[in-house]
C-alpha cells in the first residue's frame, strides 16, 4: 500500500555544482531499503532533503505522503534521523540524551520515564546512565543514537553511516537493532560503506555522481553485474567515474 | 634498527588506563596494522609516538628518537593523519594542503608526486571549503595533508573510516606504492578485510594488545569448526540458529552466517534442526576463518 518514501527528479545544486541530479525511486513502508555510492555521490545531501532539513533546488519527494518543500514539520514528526557525525549531545549524559530528545517530541514525564528505562535496559546501559555520553565507546553511543531516534515511534527512520568505524560485533549488533525495527514496521533508510551490511537489505540503491546507476534487490543487481559480492556491483558501478 | 620501538607503555585518564603495558616494534618499511574497537587505545598509542602525549610509563622510540626527550627533532620526521578535526574547515582544500606544506617549509609542488595519486581526485574541488567536503572527501584531503612534508614514518589513524569501497581500495594500493619508497607505516582500521594487506598486525582492546602476528598467522588463531550457513529467510534463519542448542555463536557475514557449535555437532544435525522449522533453500558449507572472525572471537575470550 502506501509508500514511505516517493522521489520525483529530485535536484540539488550548490552554485553550479549539481550534488543529487534528477534521483527517481520509492521506498515501501516497512522495507529496509539501503542507500549506497561513493563518496561525493550525493547521499547525506538526499537524506537531507528527505529530512526536510534542506531544501531540493527542483523536483518532488514525498515522506509518509507529506511534502518535503511545504509539510517539513509534518515530516520531522514521522521521521528519525541518525546524522553521518554525531546525533547526540556528548556532554549531556546517556538518560538526559534520550530525555532530551523524547522532550522535542512532546513525550510526558511518565512515557519519557518509561522509555528511558526501556533503552537502558535493552541496550544494557545501566552501569553508564548517568554517564556523559563522550565517554563512551563509538560503539554504544551508535546504539544509542539509534533507539533516540526511534524514541517518537517514527515511520521511517533515516540513518546516514551509523556503522562507521564501528567494530564487527557492535556493528552486527547494530543490525539485529534494524532488522528488529523493521519487523516492528519501521521503514529503514541507510547508507553505508560497508558492502557486507547492503545483503542486509530488502534493496539497495547505488548512486554515482549525484544519480542513481542502480536498484534492486541485492541477488537481482549481482545477477545482472554478473558478480557474486554486492562489493563486486559496486566496484564495476563506480570504476572508471570520477571517484571523490 | 626497528622503525618503531613500543617498549612496555602504559597511559591513564583518570582511572581509565586508556594503554596497558604495550610493546611491540616495527621493522623500516614495515606497513604494520594497529586493528581494534574503538576504546581500545589506538589512538592514545598515536599520540604518544608522535610526541603529543606523554607516557606514564615506559618509552617509545621512532627512527631512534625518543619520543620524550626528542620530540622536536621528531616532528618534521613524522607525518600523522588524526581521525578526526585535521582539516581547517574555513580553508580550501588547496590551501589547507598548501598550509601543512608552510608548517614544515616545503611547498606542494615539491612534493606533489607523494600525493598526486589521490590528490588528483580533489583537484576539481579544489576551491571548495573543507568543511562542504563529502566525509570521505575529507579524509582523502586529510592524507595529502600528513604527506606533503615527505615524512619517514607516517602514522594514519583511521584514515579510511568513511571512505568507500571503491576508494578504499586504491587508497591501501596507495600505501603499497608508497611502502616501496620504504616509508614505514602504522595504520588502524576498523575494517578487518584491509588488516590482510598489512605485514603484520596487533589485534587491540581496553588498552591491550590481544595478538600480534601476520594476517594469515591471525586467521589460524582460530581452531574450532566454522560453517558458513544460508537460507531463504535470513532473519528467521538468525533467530532461529541463536536459539538452537547446539549454536555457540551465529553472526551475519554479507549473505551468510557465521556458525560455531558445540563440540559433535554435524552439518547434518544443523540441517535436521533448520527442516523441522521449514527453512527453505538452506546451504551449510564448512569454511576456514577469515580475520574477521578471529578477531571477533579474540574479542570475546581475549
Ligand atoms: N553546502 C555545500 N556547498 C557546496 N558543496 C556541497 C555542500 N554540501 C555538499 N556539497 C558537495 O556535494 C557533493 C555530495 O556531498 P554529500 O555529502 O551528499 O556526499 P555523500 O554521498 O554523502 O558522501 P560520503 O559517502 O563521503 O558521506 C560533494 O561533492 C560535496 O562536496
Ligand atoms: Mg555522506
Amino acid at each position: 500500500m502506501d509508500k514511505a518514501v516517493i522521489t520525483n527528479k529530485l535536484t540539488k545544486k550548490f552554485g553550479d555544482f549539481v550534488a543529487t541530479n534528477e534521483i527517481t525511486f520509492d521506498v515501501a513502508q516497512g522495507e529496509i531499503f539501503g542507500f549506497l555510492g561513493a563518496n561525493g555521490a550525493g547521499k547525506t545531501t538526499a537524506i537531507r532533503m528527505l529530512c526536510g532539513l534542506l531544501k531540493p533546488t527542483s523536483g518532488d519527494a514525498r515522506i509518509a505522503g507529506f511534502d518535503v518543500y511545504r509539510q517539513t514539520e509534518q515530516i520531522k514528526q514521522v521521521i528519525g534521523y541518525m546524522s553521518q557525525k554525531f546525533s547526540l549531545y556528548e556532554d549531556l549524559t546517556v538518560r538526559e540524551n534520550i530525555r532530551f530528545y523524547g522532550g522535542i517530541y512532546g513525550l510526558n514525564r511518565a512515557d519519557l520515564k518509561a522509555k528511558s528505562d526501556q533503552i537502558i535496559e535493552q541496550l544494557n546501559l545501566g552501569s553508564v546512565a548517568d554517564k556523559l555520553v563522550a565517554s563512551l565507546p563509538l560503539g554504544w553511543k551508535q546504539r544509542l543514537a539509534f533507539s533516540v531516534a526511534l524514541v517518537h515511534n517514527p515511520r521511517i527512520v533515516f540513518l546516514d553511516e551509523p556503522t562507521g568505524g564501528v567494530d564487527p560485533i557492535t556493528r552486527r549488533q547494530f543490525w539485529d537493532m534494524i532488522y528488529e525495527a523493521a519487523d516492528r514496521g519501521t521503514t529503514i533508510f541507510v547508507t553505508t560503506h560497508y558492502m557486507d551490511e547492503a545483503e542486509y537489505c530488502n534493496r539497495v540503491s547505488i548512486m554515482v555522481d549525484g544519480r542513481i546507476k542502480a536498484l534492486d534487490t541485492p541477488s537481482g543487481l549481482k545477477r545482472s553485474f554478473g558478480t557474486d559480492s554486492m562489493d563486486g556491483v559496486f566496484q564495476i558501478l563506480a570504476r572508471g567515474t570520477s571517484t571523490k | 634498527m626497528d622503525a618503531i620501538v613500543i617498549d612496555n607503555v602504559s597511559k591513564a585518564y583518570g582511572s581509565t588506563k586508556a594503554v596497558q603495558t604495550v610493546s611491540l616494534s616495527v621493522k623500516p618499511g614495515e606497513l604494520f596494522g594497529l586493528i581494534g574497537p574503538d576504546g581500545a587505545g589506538k589512538t592514545t598509542l598515536f599520540k604518544i609516538l608522535v610526541t603529543l602525549l606523554r607516557p606514564d610509563e615506559g618509552r617509545a622510540t621512532v627512527v631512534g628518537r625518543d619520543v620524550v626527550k626528542d620530540f622536536r627533532a621528531l616532528r618534521s620526521l613524522v607525518g600523522y593523519m588524526p581521525g578526526r578535526f585535521s582539516l581547517y574547515p574555513d580553508l580550501t582544500v588547496e590551501e589547507n594542503l598548501s598550509f601543512f606544506a608552510t608548517v614544515f617549509g616545503t611547498s606542494i609542488q615539491a612534493n606533489y608526486d607523494l600525493i598526486r595519486e589521490i590528490y588528483v581526485q580533489l583537484e576539481p574541488f579544489k576551491d571548495r571549503r573543507a568543511g562542504a567536503l563529502s566525509g570521505g572527501m575529507k579524509q582523502k584531503l586529510a592524507l595529502c595533508c600528513a604527506l606533503i612534508h615527505k615524512p619517514e614514518v607516517l602514522f594514519l589513524d583511521e584514515p579510511t573510516t568513511g571512505v568507500d569501497a571503491v576508494s578504499r581500495k586504491e587508497f591501501w594500493e596507495m600505501l603499497q606504492r608508497l611502502k616501496e619508497r620504504q616509508l614505514t607505516m602504522l595504520v588502524s582500521t576498523p575494517y578487518m578485510d584491509e588488516a590482510n594487506r598489512c605485514d603484520r598486525i596487533a589485534l587491540m582492546q581496553t588498552g591491550q594488545i590481544l595478538a600480534i602476528d601476520t594476517p594469515s598467522g591471525v586467521e589460524h588463531l582460530f581452531r574450532k569448526p566454522l560453517y558458513a550457513v544460508k537460507a531463504a529467510e535470513t532473519f528467521r534463519l538468525i533467530q532461529d540458529l541463536r536459539k538452537a542448542p547446539f549454536t555457540q555463536t551465529c553472526y551475519a557475514f554479507g549473505e551468510y552466517l557465521h556458525l560455531t557449535t558445540e563440540e559433535g555437532t554435524t552439518p547434518a544435525d544443523i540441517d535436521r534442526y533448520l527442516r523441522e522449522r521449514r527453512h527453505e533453500h538452506v546451504t551449510i558449507k564448512p569454511i576456514q576463518a577469515g580475520i574477521e572472525d578471529s578477531f571477533m572471537a579474540l574479542m570475546q575470550h581475549g
